[in-house]
C-alpha cells in the first residue's frame, strides 16, 4: 500500500468525532429541530414497544363499549383513555400500533428509494453522456406523473396492501434521489481531489463510492428526512383511499377511512389518527429543516 | 435563446413518448383480463371472447398495439370508457373545468396569503411574527390534507353549518354548461342565489387544496426575500434613504419573485395529487374523483387516458415555467 492511503486511514477516525460534534452543535442551535428530534425519538420508541405499551390488542373488539368517548369527556372511562371506535376497539392501542406501521413504511421507503436512487444517480453521473441522457429521461417520465396518482395506479396493478403501497411510494420518490445524487456528482467530479484520486489510480468503483459519494451525502440526508415524512403522508393517503393497508390493520390513514361516516357523531375517531399523523410528520419536517441548516452551510443564514 | 427553446422542446418529445408508453402498459399490466371485466357477471362464450379480442385488437403483437395507440393519441383518440361507452377524451374535457376551477381558486388563495406572509416574515426576521408565521407554515406543510378536510367539515359544516359538505352547487339550481366554470356559469344564468351557492361550495375545497401550496409559497418567499435582502444593492437603496416599504416592496420583492414563480409553476403536480384527495372527500365532480372511481371500477381506458392527459398537462406547465424562467433569467439559458 502507498503511504498516502495509510495516512488517510489514520487521519479519518480522529477527524470524524470532530465533524460530528460540529454538526451536533449547529443542529442544537435550532430549537425546533431538537424538539422534532425528541418527538421522533418518542415515536420510534412507541413503534418498537407498541406491544408492551398498548393496553389491549389493537384488533380486539369490546362489543359492550362501542364509541366510548375519551376519558375527559362525559361518558368516558379510564378503561379506554382515548375512547373506542365503532367496533369497540381501544383507540389508544390502535394509535400506538399505528406508529409501528408508519415507522415501518418510512424506513422501508427511504431505504429502498435512497439506495436505488443513489446507485442510479452515481451511475448517471459517471456514465457516458448517452447513458446519462437515457437515465435522466426515464426519471423525467416518472416525475411527469403526480406522485400520488402514479402510486395509486401502481397499487391498482399490484393489488391494495401496505407492502404494495410502500413499493409504489418508493418508486415514485426515487427520481428525487437520482437527480440530487447526479447533480452533486457532476459538481464534485471536476474537483481537484477527485482528479488526483483518479491520477493515483483509483478504480471507477472506488471513485464512485469512496471518493465522491461521501461528499454528496449532505443534501441526500436532508432529502431522506423529507421523504420519510412524505412516505408516511402518502401511505396514509393511500390507506385513506382504500388502496393501502386494509382493515382491520390499525394504520392511521386506514383508521381515518373507516371512521369517515362517524365524523359528525364521534369526533375522536376522526381527530386522533389525524393528530398522530400530523405530529409525526411535523416532527420529522422540523428535524429535516434542522438537518438542512446544519449540513448545508450555504443555507445557514436563513 | 432560440437554441435554448429548441433544446428544451426536444427533450419534450422523448418524455412524451415515454409517458405514452407508461400509460399504455397499464392496461396490459393491470390484473384481470379487461374483456372478462367488461363482460361482468354474465360471462361470455368462447367465440364472443375471441370476437371482442379482435375488436379491441388485443390479439395483435404488442408493438402494433402501441403504434395504434400512439397514433390515436396524437389525433386525440384515447379509446372509450368501458362503463359509460363515451370517448375518454370527451369525458376528460367535460370534467376538467371543475378541477381547473378548483385548482385556480386554490392557487390564488395560496398566493394571496402566502406572498405577504413570506415577505412579512422575512422583514421581521427572528421576531415574533416571523416565528409564528413560519411555525404555522410548517404545520400546513406537514398537514395530511384528507384529515384537514374532515376537520373542516366537522367544524365549519357540522358545528357551524356555514358551508355545504359536497358537490359544486345546490341541486335546486339548474342551468347549461357554458364555460364549465361554475362561478361564471352561475352568474350567467342570472338565477338568484346561484352564484352564492357556488361560492359556498367552493370555500372548503379551496382551503384544503390550497393549504400545502400556501405553506410552500410562504416558506419560499421568505427564504428568497432573505437572500435578496442581504445583497449590496439593497444596502445601497437603504443608504440612499429610501423608505423601507419601497426598498422591501420594490427592490427586494421583485427580485425575490423569480424563485417564487418557479415554485408556483411547479406546484401543478402537487395540485393534481391534492385534487385526487380533495375531490374524493368533497364529491367534487372533477378529474381527481373520476380517476379514483375509474381505478376502483377497473375502467382501464379511462385510467390509461387520464394518466396520460394529466401527465401531459403537468409536462406542458413545467415546460412553460422553464421557458419563462429562461426568459427572465439569462444565466439558465447557457446550460
Amino acid at each position: 500500500m502507498s503511504d498516502a492511503s495509510t495516512t488517510i486511514a489514520r487521519t479519518v477516525p480522529t477527524r470524524r468525532p470532530g465533524r460530528l460534534k460540529d454538526f451536533w452543535s449547529s443542529f442544537r442551535e435550532n430549537r425546533g429541530a431538537v424538539i422534532g428530534l425528541y418527538v421522533f425519538a418518542a415515536f420510534v420508541l412507541i413503534a418498537i414497544g407498541a406491544d408492551i405499551l398498548a393496553p389491549y390488542d389493537p384488533t380486539a373488539q369490546h362489543r359492550a363499549f362501542t364509541l366510548v368517548p375519551p376519558v375527559w369527556q362525559d361518558g368516558g372511562t379510564w378503561q379506554f383513555p382515548l375512547g373506542t371506535d365503532p367496533l369497540g376497539r381501544d383507540m389508544l392501542s390502535r394509535l400506538l400500533h399505528g406508529a409501528r406501521f408508519s415507522f415501518f413504511v418510512g424506513i422501508v421507503v427511504v431505504v429502498v428509494a435512497a439506495s436505488g436512487g443513489i446507485m442510479i444517480g452515481l451511475i448517471a453521473g459517471f456514465a457516458p453522456r448517452w447513458l446519462d441522457t437515457i437515465i435522466m429521461r426515464i426519471m423525467d417520465i416518472i416525475l411527469a406523473f403526480p406522485s400520488l396518482l402514479l402510486a395509486l395506479a401502481l397499487v391498482a396493478i399490484l393489488g391494495p396492501s401496505l407492502i404494495n403501497a410502500m413499493i409504489a411510494i418508493a418508486l415514485v420518490l426515487q427520481p428525487h434521489y437520482v437527480r440530487l445524487t447526479r447533480a452533486s456528482v457532476l459538481n464534485e467530479r471536476g474537483k481537484d481531489y477527485v482528479v488526483s484520486a483518479r491520477v493515483a489510480g483509483a478504480g471507477l468503483l472506488r471513485l464512485m463510492f469512496i471518493t465522491v459519494l461521501p461528499n454528496c451525502l449532505g443534501p441526500i440526508i436532508v432529502q431522506a428526512a423529507l421523504s420519510f415524512s412524505t412516505a408516511i403522508l402518502d401511505a396514509a393517503a393511500l390507506g385513506f383511499l382504500g388502496m393501502g393497508a386494509q382493515p382491520p390493520t390499525p394504520e392511521w390513514g386506514t383508521m381515518l377511512a373507516e371512521a369517515r361516516e362517524f365524523i359528525l357523531r364521534a369526533w375522536w375517531v376522526v381527530t386522533l389518527p389525524g393528530v398522530a399523523i400530523l405530529v409525526t410528520v411535523l416532527a420529522i419536517n422540523l428535524m429535516g429543516d434542522g438537518l438542512r441548516d446544519a449540513l448545508d452551510p450555504k443555507l445557514k443564514r436563513s | 435563446m432560440l437554441r435554448y427553446v429548441l433544446a428544451r422542446l426536444l427533450t419534450f418529445v422523448p418524455t412524451f413518448i415515454g409517458v405514452t408508453l407508461v400509460s399504455f402498459s397499464f392496461i396490459r399490466l393491470l390484473p384481470g383480463d379487461p374483456i372478462i371485466v367488461m363482460a361482468g357477471e354474465r360471462g361470455l362464450t368462447e367465440e364472443r371472447y375471441a370476437e371482442l379480442q379482435q375488436q379491441f385488437g388485443f390479439d395483435r403483437p404488442l408493438w402494433v398495439q402501441f403504434w395504434d395507440y400512439f397514433t390515436g393519441v396524437l389525433q386525440g383518440d384515447l379509446g372509450q370508457s368501458f362503463v359509460t361507452k363515451r370517448p375518454v377524451w370527451d369525458e376528460f374535457f367535460t370534467l376538467f373545468p371543475a378541477t381547473l376551477e378548483l385548482s385556480l381558486c386554490a392557487i390564488i388563495f395560496a398566493i394571496v396569503l402566502g406572498l405577504p406572509a413570506g415577505v412579512i416574515a422575512a422583514v421581521y426576521r427572528g421576531k415574533f411574527f416571523d416565528r409564528a408565521l413560519m411555525s404555522t407554515a410548517l404545520v400546513g406543510y406537514s398537514m395530511p390534507i384528507f384529515w384537514w378536510a374532515l376537520l373542516l367539515i366537522i367544524v365549519v359544516s357540522g358545528n357551524l353549518g356555514w358551508t355545504p359538505v359536497s358537490g359544486r352547487i345546490d341541486l335546486l339550481y339548474f342551468f347549461d354548461d357554458v364555460t364549465g366554470f361554475m362561478l361564471i356559469d352561475s352568474l350567467l344564468s342570472g338565477q338568484e342565489g346561484a352564484f352564492t351557492s357556488a361560492v359556498r361550495h367552493l370555500i372548503l375545497p379551496t382551503i384544503v387544496l390550497g393549504t400545502i401550496p400556501l405553506a410552500v409559497i410562504a416558506r419560499q418567499t421568505r427564504s428568497a426575500m432573505l437572500e435578496v435582502l442581504s445583497e449590496d444593492y439593497i444596502r445601497t437603496a437603504r443608504a440612499k434613504g429610501l423608505r423601507p416599504s419601497r426598498v422591501n416592496g420594490l427592490h427586494a420583492l421583485r427580485n425575490a419573485m423569480i424563485p417564487v414563480i418557479t415554485v408556483i409553476g411547479l406546484s401543478v403536480g402537487t395540485l393534481m395529487a391534492g385534487a385526487i384527495l380533495t375531490e374524493t372527500i368533497f364529491s367534487w365532480p372533477g378529474i381527481g374523483k373520476w380517476m379514483v372511481d375509474s381505478i376502483f371500477r377497473r375502467d382501464y381506458p379511462v385510467v390509461q387516458g387520464g394518466l396520460l392527459l394529466i401527465a401531459v398537462i403537468v409536462m406542458i406547465v413545467n415546460l412553460t415555467v422553464d421557458l419563462l424562467y429562461g426568459l427572465i433569467n439569462p444565466k439558465i439559458r447557457k446550460r
